[in-house]
Parts: structure tokens; sequence; C-alpha cells
């Protein structure tokens, strides 16, 4: 199918082709296509992931190798044919030699089937974190250098079991693949270590109203220990919200985007919950890591008051995946010719120092690194920010266990795990 | 005289996969060709007669989900079929929806039409969300490929590209054509003066339901053109934005006549893959608002307006009447 695409492409094609492979010649430019989410409720994370990707071109000067860098973006909303739109505008129409991108779970799963179709593109995740990405029949050429959404909670699980004591919990959640892989990670180790779960509620992307959700939650705990909020973006600010304006004092642990900087930087009812939930992801604001302060300092340079306090999750995770792609370029020396194999070979094995550690890939392509345990403190000054109660080191991409016990688990949807009360 | 321009928009089409890209010829050319089809259809309600229906895009993801359900099941939801069967099920399926949609709205006029459909639109949106063993929920069906036929492959970008031109040119020119019938006519009728044509003896409300059943199923055709077009389809191909985008397209075509809403895709997929280009990116969909405001400021009647009336005043021809539908103006009333 691929080689027929390219077989019937043409005249008009083939040029268009050969303008994208003359780019491997000395001297020319490579283009970085990125593509986040910039409409939707995805929006603030979406900019803050662009800003990730720039920072990283401008760390490396803009160029590699004498090869000039050029950098262009494309936009989506959070839906899969909307995000390959735009994918296909940058790589078919741009003529994009690496793509970033995108942000969001099913969008991920959607462009990683695009790959196959583009050879002669390497891609590279953004902040997307479904776990199908890279485990169901990965592409070659897509490579994923941040962590994904079950890797960021499989250590909370049993962090709130043994260290809070929580056995009985409700579970309020997006209804889309990366909040399944949130939770499926959350409760593998969570119902492991003899936690039940009473009851879920799934939501879906860009509610406002969360009335009826909140009239079946208990205000405060009781038989019910807490509750797991895996929203993002305004989504998750809009439950907070109107959990708050309810009088609901249930404490609450969170999916990695409910303590993300575009959420604790909100303002309102939702900011009064914020203070003393437990979190878990691949990043934490407080970490004294060198390369995290770094990070931090680079970002806050470049962007003053522009950005955020604190970069976010997605600044973090695009920066990693571009910084990935630009020393692999580098190791190759801009050398993008034959489909980009010496590119993808470099990418393949390449282990470098991301602003959380090192990471590396696996066979299917995918990031193993560190996953931090936080919990949402209140800075001086007022802002709000994640302090890490506790650094796991290496989260693999099967969780610790092998890959067969791992696969039998099957794939997460609403229903799979499942551990009631 | 008159054949000069239909001539040149063919050769047009026909050379047009030669002069461009392989994002021109699908993400542009394919897309304009499916999405104008299902513009079409709401061309066709709207002009002839007289009712203005927000649900034609779910009528054409009733299409486009049967198509997927059909050909491409996935995670145990679906029920593989030969393709000419599965086909023939969307088609039949978005006639239906069609028709039912039409039951509902045929009692009501203007405004009460757009909100009555609008409503079934966002009904069927969230069906679609929230339904897990017809429409996979969130994640919809992933993967739908066109079938290939002795050997072509209809996914490939020429094949996919002239199929597209085949059958958006069959409901364009079946529109034209069935506005000429005594159906067609009977519609236009019953669009001017309702109460004239109850009294010759139609039966107005049966015509009005049959006009929304053949509007689902050019939508229907649309919709599957639009499902191979992306692989896949989920809850956000039926959602507000897009439901929205149809109307707009339209009006951006000029929701008066056939052609409009091929125009109006066009510009509508032109603007909204390249408006990021020429703004900073945060602020790009206020560019893509601000393009379409302009047109419908000036020109009420979208571009065949625009075009339609530098034409008459360029030449002096007075304005041919062979049919086509009344100024907008008109429309709704």
């Amino acid at each position: 199918m691929n080689t027929q695409r390219f077989m019937l492409g043409t005249a008009a094609t083939l040029a268009a082709l050969m303008g994208s492979t003359a780019l491997a010649q000395d001297g020319e430019t490579i283009t970085i296509g990125g593509l986040a989410t910039l409409e939707g409720p995805f929006a603030a994370p979406g900019e803050d992931g662009l800003r990730g990707v720039e920072l990283a071109i401008h760390e490396f000067g803009g160029e590699i190798a004498g090869h000039p860098i050029e950098f262009i973006t494309a936009s989506s909303d959070g839906n899969p044919d909307v995000a390959l739109e735009s994918a296909r505008r940058l790589v078919e129409q741009d003529g994009a030699d690496i793509m970033v991108g995108p942000l969001s779970g099913s969008e991920g799963i959607r462009i990683a089937q695009y790959a196959k179709e583009q050879p002669g593109t390497t891609f590279l995740n953004g902040g997307s974190a479904a776990i199908e990405t890279t485990l169901v029949d990965p592409a070659e050429n897509f490579f994923r250098f941040n962590t994904e959404g079950a890797q960021w909670t499989a250590p909370l699980g049993e962090y709130v079991v043994n260290e809070r004591g929580w056995d009985n919990i409700v579970i309020v959640s997006e209804d889309y693949s990366f909040p399944y892989a949130q939770i499926f990670g959350f409760m593998a180790t969570y119902c492991e270590a003899g936690g039940t779960v009473a009851d879920k509620y799934f939501t879906p992307v860009g509610n406002n109203d969360y009335s009826s959700v909140i009239a079946q939650l208990p205000l405060e705990a009781g038989e019910i220990d807490g509750m797991y909020v895996v929203l993002g973006g305004s989504d998750a600010v809009n439950f907070l919200s109107q959990y708050a304006q309810m009088g609901g004092q249930l404490p609450i642990v969170g999916g990695t985007n409910v303590t993300d900087q575009t959420v604790l930087t909100t303002q309102g009812p939702a900011r009064e919950l914020l203070p003393g939930i437990l979190s878990s992801g691949p990043v934490s604001d407080n970490d004294d890591l060198e390369a995290w302060e770094e990070f931090k300092q680079l970002y806050r340079d470049y962007y003053g008051d522009e950005g955020l306090p604190s970069p976010s999750l997605f600044a973090s995770n695009y920066y990693t995946n571009t910084k990935a792609a630009l020393l692999a370029l580098q190791e190759v020396e801009g050398d993008l010719s034959d489909n980009h194999a010496a590119f993808n070979e470099a990418l393949a094995n390449l282990e470098f120092t991301s602003p959380t550690g090192t990471v590396s890939l696996n066979e299917n392509r995918q990031a193993t690194a560190a996953i931090y345990i936080n919990e949402v403190v209140e800075q001086e000054g007022g802002s709000l920010a994640l302090e890490p109660l506790e650094r796991i080191e290496s989260v693999d991409q099967y969780l610790g266990l092998d890959r067969e016990t791992y696969m039998e688990l099957g794939l997460p949807s609403r229903e799979n795990p499942s551990c009631p009360s | 005289m008159r054949w000069i321009l239909p001539l040149a928009v063919i050769a047009l089409l026909l050379v047009y996969p030669f002069v461009v890209n392989s994002f021109w010829l699908v993400q542009i050319g394919g897309r304009t060709l499916g999405f104008g089809t299902i513009v079409l259809s709401l061309v066709f309600l709207t002009a002839y007669t007289g009712m203005l229906s927000l649900a034609q895009m779910s009528v054409a993801g009733v299409a486009g989900y049967a198509t997927a359900y059909f050909t491409a099941p996935t995670s145990g939801v679906g029920l593989l079929l030969p393709w000419p069967l599965a086909l023939i099920l969307a088609l039949g399926l978005a006639t239906v929806a069609g028709l039912l949609i039409g039951l509902v709205a045929v009692r009501t006029r203007g405004i009460y039409t757009l909100m009555i459909t609008l409503a079934v639109a966002m009904a069927f949106y969230f069906l679609t969300l929230q339904n897990y063993d017809l429409f996979n929920g969130y994640t919809g069906f992933n993967n739908v490929q066109p079938p290939v036929i002795l050997g072509l492959d209809l996914g490939a970008n020429l094949p996919f590209y002239y199929m597209s031109v085949v059958l958006a040119a069959a409901c364009y020119f079946g529109v034209r054509h069935v506005v000429r019938t005594p159906f067609g006519l009977a519609l236009q009728g019953l669009r001017d003066e309702p109460d004239r044509l109850r009294a010759l003896g139609y039966n107005v409300p049966l015509l009005r339901v049959l006009a929304f059943g053949l509007a689902g199923f050019i939508a229907g055709i649309g919709g599957i053109l639009n499902i191979w077009l992306n692989a896949s389809i989920s809850p956000g191909s039926v959602a507000l934005n897009p439901v929205i985008d149809v109307l707009m397209a339209g009006v951006l075509g000029g929701i008066g006549h056939p052609i409009g809403a091929y125009i109006g895709a066009f510009v509508f997929t032109v603007v909204d893959n390249f408006a990021i280009d020429f703004i900073a990116r945060e602020r790009f969909n206020t560019l893509i608002g601000l393009i379409f405001l302009a047109i419908v400021l000036f020109s009420p009647d979208g571009l065949t307006g625009l075009v339609h009336r530098a034409w008459t005043r360029g030449t002096g021809w007075a304005r041919r009447n062979d049919g086509d539908a009344r100024e907008t103006d008109d429309i709704g009333k």
C-alpha cells in the first residue's frame, strides 16, 4: 500500500519528493514540523508544548552540522481527524523531514499509523501518552522519548495503599485512550496491593457541566477514602471548581495532567482544592536534579513572562523529543539519505540526559525513564508547584513485568482493569 | 459559448493531479470533493426547498460509521461484510437517517428547522460518544480503507481523486437534473408557495420528507468519501465544529446554487489549512473568522453571488433565469 501510493504518485508528486530528498545534501535546510493542540480544551498545554520544541532548537543555535533548522507548526484540537489533516499538511505540503507531535493520546495512535505511510519522514512523539501508540503494531519510524500514561501512574497506585492506607476509591475521568492508560497503570499496582475501586465515572472531553457526576460523589471521606481524578486542561479546572463550589472535600489523587502547571496556574475555586493533591508523572517542578534546574532556567530565560512560572509536562516532553531528534541529527551530521536510515538508527540507540534524567528506548522505540510521585505545595509568593516525594528510576513500558505477563493484562478500556469493592 | 466554462472546469479537474503535489491532490482536492458533496446536500435542501438543515454532517456520519462498522470491525465492534453490500447498507442507512430527520423537521420552518436539526445533530454526537456497542465510543473506528477493485487500490492518491471527481460530478449533475423533474419543480413550488401547492393537491409534508431523504443520500456519498480520506471516524467527526463547518462552507460558496457547495468547500479547506502560515499560531482561528466575516459581509450570497454579479455587470447580460434558485434573501421565508 505504501509503495503503491508512491508508485502512483504523479510527476508532480515525484517533483515534490525530489524536493525533500534534496534536503539531505550538505548545508540544506532541515525542516521540523511541530504539531500540537492550539484549539480546544488542551490549547494551553499545546502552546507550552511548542515552546518546548522552539527551546530545543534554540539551544542548538538553530542549526546542526551546517544545516539550518526550519521550524513550522500546525494545529489540532485533540481530534484524531484534525491531527491527521495537520500532519499531512506538514509532511506532504511543507515537506517536513522530522515531525514532532501530537499532544493528545488518541491523536498519537492515529499519527503512528500515518507514519507507516510516510517512510521518508521521521516522527517523534510530542506529548501524547496512550499505551497503544508504541505497543500495538508500532511504526518503524515513530519514536517516543517520553514515557506514557501507564508508566506515569503505576508507582502511585501502590503508594496510596501503602503510605496513605487507602483501599476504596472512586475514579472520575475523561473518556478516551490517555485516561484509560492512566487508570490502567494506577490500578495495575493499586489493585495488586489490595485496593478496590467502588465506581468509575467517565465524562466526555471538553465537558463544561459536571453536576451529574458530582451529585453521585461523596463530599467527604467515609466509606470512600478518596478519588482519583484523571482530567486535563480546562476539564480539570471546570471539574475541580464545580466540586469545590459544592463543598466537596474528598481527598484527591490526581492523574498526571491534573497537577500540571497548565492547571496549577489557575485562579478561582479550583485552586483551593489543589494544594495537597498527590499525583505522579515524569516531571516534578521542585526537583533539584541538575538537568531539570538547567532546563527550567533555559525556559525562563527564553520566555520570561510569556511562559508559565515553571515549564509544564508538555513543554518538557516536546523538548525531550525534539532534543533527541537534534542529538541524533548531530551524530549523523544531518545525513537524511536513504529514507533517514542512519538517522533512525542513531535515534533508536540514543541515550541522553533529558530534563528529568537519563532516557533510553526499548525495542518498540518507547522510552524508559524515571517517574516521580509528587505532592502539590504552595510556594513562597503563592504559586503552586509539584514537590517530589519519591523518584522511581527506569520505569519501562511493561511496568517492570516481563512482556508476556504485561500483554496478558490486555489493552486498557473503560472496563479493563477492574477491581470492584 | 455556454459550454466553455463547464469544459474548462472538466479539463481543470482532469489535469489537476498532474500539476500539484500529494497534499494538494488528496488533502485539498479530495477533501473539497468529499466535503463539498456533504455541503451540496445542504445547498440542495436550502436552495430548492427553502429548508436549512444542520444535520447533514450527522447523516454523512451515519454513512461513515456504517462503512466503518461493515468494512473495518475493530475490537469486537462491527460485522465484516463484502464491500458492495456494506456500501449499499451505508447509503441506505444515510437515506433512512435523512428521511427520519425530515419527519422530525417537516412541520417547522426557518429558524425552527435549524434548531431542531441542530438538536438532532448534537444528540447523534453524544450517542456516538457514549455508545460502545455500535460506535465504539470516543475511539471510533480506525483503519477504514477503500476497497481494491480488480487490482486497483482506490485508496491510492490518484484513483481516490478520480473516484471523488466522478462521484461528486454525479451528485452535482444529479441535483441539477432532479430540480428539473416534476418532483424538483414541486419542491421549488412548495418553497415559494406551500399553500398554493397544497391547494393543487400535492402532499407538502411528504415532498419535504422525500427531499430530506434525497439530501441524506447525497450526504451519505460525501460521508463515505470523507471516511476513506481520513481512514478513521470518531465522535469528533460529527461534533459541533464539523456540523457548523458544513453551513459555513455553504454560506461561503453561496447557498443559492449547487456549484456554490464545491466552491465554498474549496475555499473553506484552503483557508482552514493555510491560515496558520499568515499569523501567530495562537491567533490563526481569528484570521479564519475574519476572512469568513469579510466574505459574508461583502457578498451575502457568497462567492458564487460575487462572481455572478461581476459577470452580469461586466458583460451587461441580463440575468438568465433557467430554473436556478431565487436570491438568497428569499430563502427560508
